[in-house]
């Protein structure tokens, strides 16, 4: 099939084998999320240093609030995408055979998932009120 | 420096499920709240808490070299060598500035 004496160009052959396509989109995510994490990341550092120290009811009164509520989900989604395409972008770089890449980079998706379910899901329930 | 934005990356990933347990705890209740802030407050849970701040503004002001790179600037040996100075002074001194906020505020 792969013969030189195929009618088919060698292009012709190899088109829609190979990449994803998805390599762009990869790039300009990461960047995208990069942005939104660079002013969020800043956010979530002062609401931390806010939080620091403070007593069970002053701390649910501050994460409860509609406008910090609203931060931290915008960062625990901007984060958890942009970690999730970094560290497949270093698993492709160091994990070359096969079935463990596969593995490790659904690992990644399912561990950035699971991960960004349970903050919203607890940022949800802090800010409905407990 | 390459290296070193990936220790940093890998390390806020692995970082999240703290966070995440923290949030969860805040969530359950004054109970697991309070655990949760005992066990930030120790020595150990400060140390880990350093090194994340850290990771994390290093990893920030990593990434806007990243940016320079990406608008097609400071390819040369010596920029290359400013910027990862940069990162490393800057993310350095910022780290120790926010902890000093921190600990005077609260």
């Amino acid at each position: 099939m792969l013969s030189n004496s195929s009618m088919r160009t060698p292009l012709g052959r190899v088109r829609g084998l190979g990449s994803a396509k998805s390599g762009t989109g990869h790039f300009w995510l990461q960047r995208v999320t990069a942005v939104s994490n660079l002013v969020l990341a800043i956010i979530f550092i002062g609401v931390v240093i806010a939080l620091a120290g403070r007593p069970y009811p002053a701390a649910i009164a501050l994460l409860s609030q509609p406008c910090v509520a609203i931060l931290m989900l915008l960062f625990i989604l901007s984060a958890c995408v942009h970690m999730r395409l970094g560290m497949q972008v270093i698993i492709e770089d160091y994990v070359h055979a096969e079935v463990p890449k596969i593995l490790a980079v659904m690992g990644n998706t399912f561990f950035a998932i699971a991960v960004g379910a349970a903050s919203v899901y607890a940022v949800l329930k802090l800010s409905f009120g407990g | 420096m390459s290296v070193a934005h990936r220790v940093t990356g890998t390390g806020l990933y692995l970082g999240t499920v703290l966070i995440a347990a923290w949030l969860v705890a805040a969530a359950s209740g004054p109970v697991a709240f309070d655990t949760a802030q005992a066990i930030a407050g120790s020595f150990l849970g400060r140390l880990v808490l350093f090194l994340y701040s850290f990771s994390l503004i290093h990893h920030m002001v990593g990434g806007l070299r990243h940016f320079v790179w990406d608008l097609g600037h400071g390819y040369d040996p010596e920029t290359r060598m400013k910027l990862a100075k940069f990162t490393l002074v800057t993310s350095a001194s910022l780290t120790v500035l926010v902890w000093i906020v921190a600990l005077v505020l609260r």
